[in-house]
């Protein structure tokens, strides 16, 4: 892995030199949550109104950080897509660094900079979140920060089926928000009809915001291993398929 | 296709765009595997020992790009902690190849010719034995085609081996030791670019004018002259060997011609190529 740190400070540094790229990765997700936060709390986000209360408790969290990692993979895949488009990886392949190191550096600045937007959301929620409401707030950030790393690995894959730059995002979208409309993070998935369930059973989606949402409301780790479990396999299978397809020009 | 490369020159894959030559070139980086075939690269199966090559050599890649973003000394330094060499050989690098100045500048805003001088640098990041150019000044203005021209002299005279590729016979002509000549993947003629010349086209023309009447039947009758175009006043006069252009000087002094314009047409390694493939390399 020789290489791999200042490759990844590098990629850190040439990010955040991209002032758009910068906010609406780390900035949009806190106002997002501000926001909306703020919004449920004085529509009557106490006791006395529990639909409102139960979302800002677990719901908006939730929300806030699978839009993350959803971002979090659809930027891997522009960069990447920029890269190869612009003969930068294959450059970088032309040097010791092995492969998977130049693709370990996007993904360890990615991890970075959802740990750091994850932290700015802890610290930003403070001010409006019900005293008492006890959530687990490393735990949440280890399993935000592990879903992210299990779907970039989709990344990888949507990384090689696109040609071009430019229709990086789009392609990003089409895969994600279907999965997001499935993963029951706004209708549970029990209430689809039992065809829709098999199918929100198989996309990784549904098993991250499982985890989440278990996880931020305070159960514990061993109840969600099948979460887990799910989240490590589609890894290894999304890994499996871009080793094969995956085109470096 | 088979060739060799002598240690220590400057040899050129020269043709016309889509022969070959960036393919060729990149099966002996070892960064594309050939379909079939052997090449060895100081003493390394290029595929194969791909990551003990890359040690050994530097490449610079048609087209290629770094990080829009990137500084140029953040180049230098990954580059040279990438081949575990010294940061202050970077900088040294950077001072030789004119880009002290720039060094703090974003990739993104360098000019073609010092993108080019960069990469320059960072192929010789690792004091490669082979450096590896190709279509080193395409999109170059001339003057910074000339600067850049001066450097691959400079990294011969340091005793490293050059090979490149090029579809401009001029570059090739002036900077090539030797060169390979090379269409629809297959190598026409390999050898020096004079020889080539002599072998191909060994033609000398000299084109002059003049009111003599008697001029046509004065060039015919010297011994190297080969074929003699007359345009009214204006003669072609194709020769061969060494005393061609002495003999028609001597002719025209001994029957005292007066002569109005003389110039002589030296064969170029364009006019090889049209020789050896029937068309122009630009076509």
């Amino acid at each position: 892995m020789r290489g791999l740190f200042q490759l990844t400070w590098l990629e850190i540094k040439i990010f955040l030199r991209e002032p758009l790229g910068a906010i609406g990765t780390m900035v949009i997700p806190v106002i997002l949550f501000l926001v909306v936060g703020r919004a449920m709390n004085r529509g009557g986000g106490t006791p006395r109104a529990p639909r409102g209360f139960d979302f800002l408790q677990s719901g908006l969290p939730v929300m806030v950080s699978v839009f993350m990692a959803i971002g979090a993979v659809t930027s891997l895949v522009a960069i990447i897509s920029i890269y190869r488009e612009g003969g930068i990886l294959k450059r970088l392949r032309a040097t010791p660094l092995r492969p998977y190191t130049i693709l370990s550096a996007h993904v360890l600045a990615k991890l970075l900079f959802t740990a750091i937007t994850l932290s700015l959301m802890m610290l930003a929620g403070r001010r409006f979140y019900p005293p008492g409401l006890q959530a687990p707030v490393l735990s949440f950030a280890v399993a935000v920060l592990f879903s992210t790393l299990s779907i970039l690995s989709i990344g990888f894959v949507i990384a090689s089926l696109v040609r071009t730059a430019r229709f990086a995002q789009p392609v990003g979208a089409v895969i994600f928000y279907p999965m997001l409309a499935l993963s029951g993070l706004f209708v549970p998935v029990e209430a689809f009809p039992p065809a829709l369930q098999v199918v929100a059973k198989l996309l990784p989606l549904t098993y991250i915001v499982s985890l989440l949402r278990g996880i931020w409301t305070g159960e514990s780790w061993f109840a969600h291993l099948g979460d887990v479990a799910a989240l490590v396999i589609a890894a290894a299978i999304f890994v499996a398929i871009s080793a094969r397809v995956f085109r470096w020009e | 296709m088979s060739f060799e490369v002598q240690d220590g020159e400057i040899f050129g894959l020269i043709g016309p765009n889509g022969a070959g030559k960036t393919t060729t070139m990149e099966c002996v980086e070892g960064i594309r595997k050939p379909d079939h075939g052997a090449i060895s690269v100081l003493g390394l199966d290029p595929f194969r020992d791909v990551y003990q090559l890359q040690e050994r050599i530097g490449v610079q890649l048609q087209q290629a790009h770094l990080q829009k973003r990137i500084k140029v000394w953040e180049a230098m330094h990954l580059w040279a902690s990438l081949y575990k060499k010294p940061i202050s050989q970077g900088e040294r690098l950077l001072e030789q190849l004119g880009l002290s100045e720039k060094r703090n500048a974003w990739f993104m805003t360098l000019s073609g010719g010092q993108q080019q001088r960069l990469f320059i640098a960072l192929a010789l990041i690792n004091d490669p034995e082979v450096v590896f150019l190709d279509e080193l000044t395409t999109g170059l203005d001339p003057q910074a085609r000339r600067a850049i021209w001066e450097l691959v002299r400079g990294i011969r005279a340091r005793g490293k081996t050059v090979f490149m590729t090029t579809h401009l016979m001029e570059e090739a002509e002036r900077l090539c030791d030797r060169v390979a000549i090379i269409e629809h993947g297959r190598i026409i003629d390999a050898d020096s670019p004079q020889r080539l010349i002599d072998k191909h086209v060994p033609d000398r023309i000299v084109v002059l004018t003049t009111e003599e009447p008697r001029a046509e039947q004065l060039f015919r009758a010297c011994r190297a002259v080969v074929d003699v175009k007359r345009d009214a006043g204006q003669f072609t006069i194709h020769g061969r060997g060494d005393a061609f252009i002495t003999e028609v000087i001597q002719c025209l002094a001994e029957h005292q011609v007066r002569v109005g314009s003389f110039r002589t047409e030296e064969p170029t390694l364009e006019d090889v190529f049209l020789k050896l493939t029937g068309h122009s390399i630009r076509d």
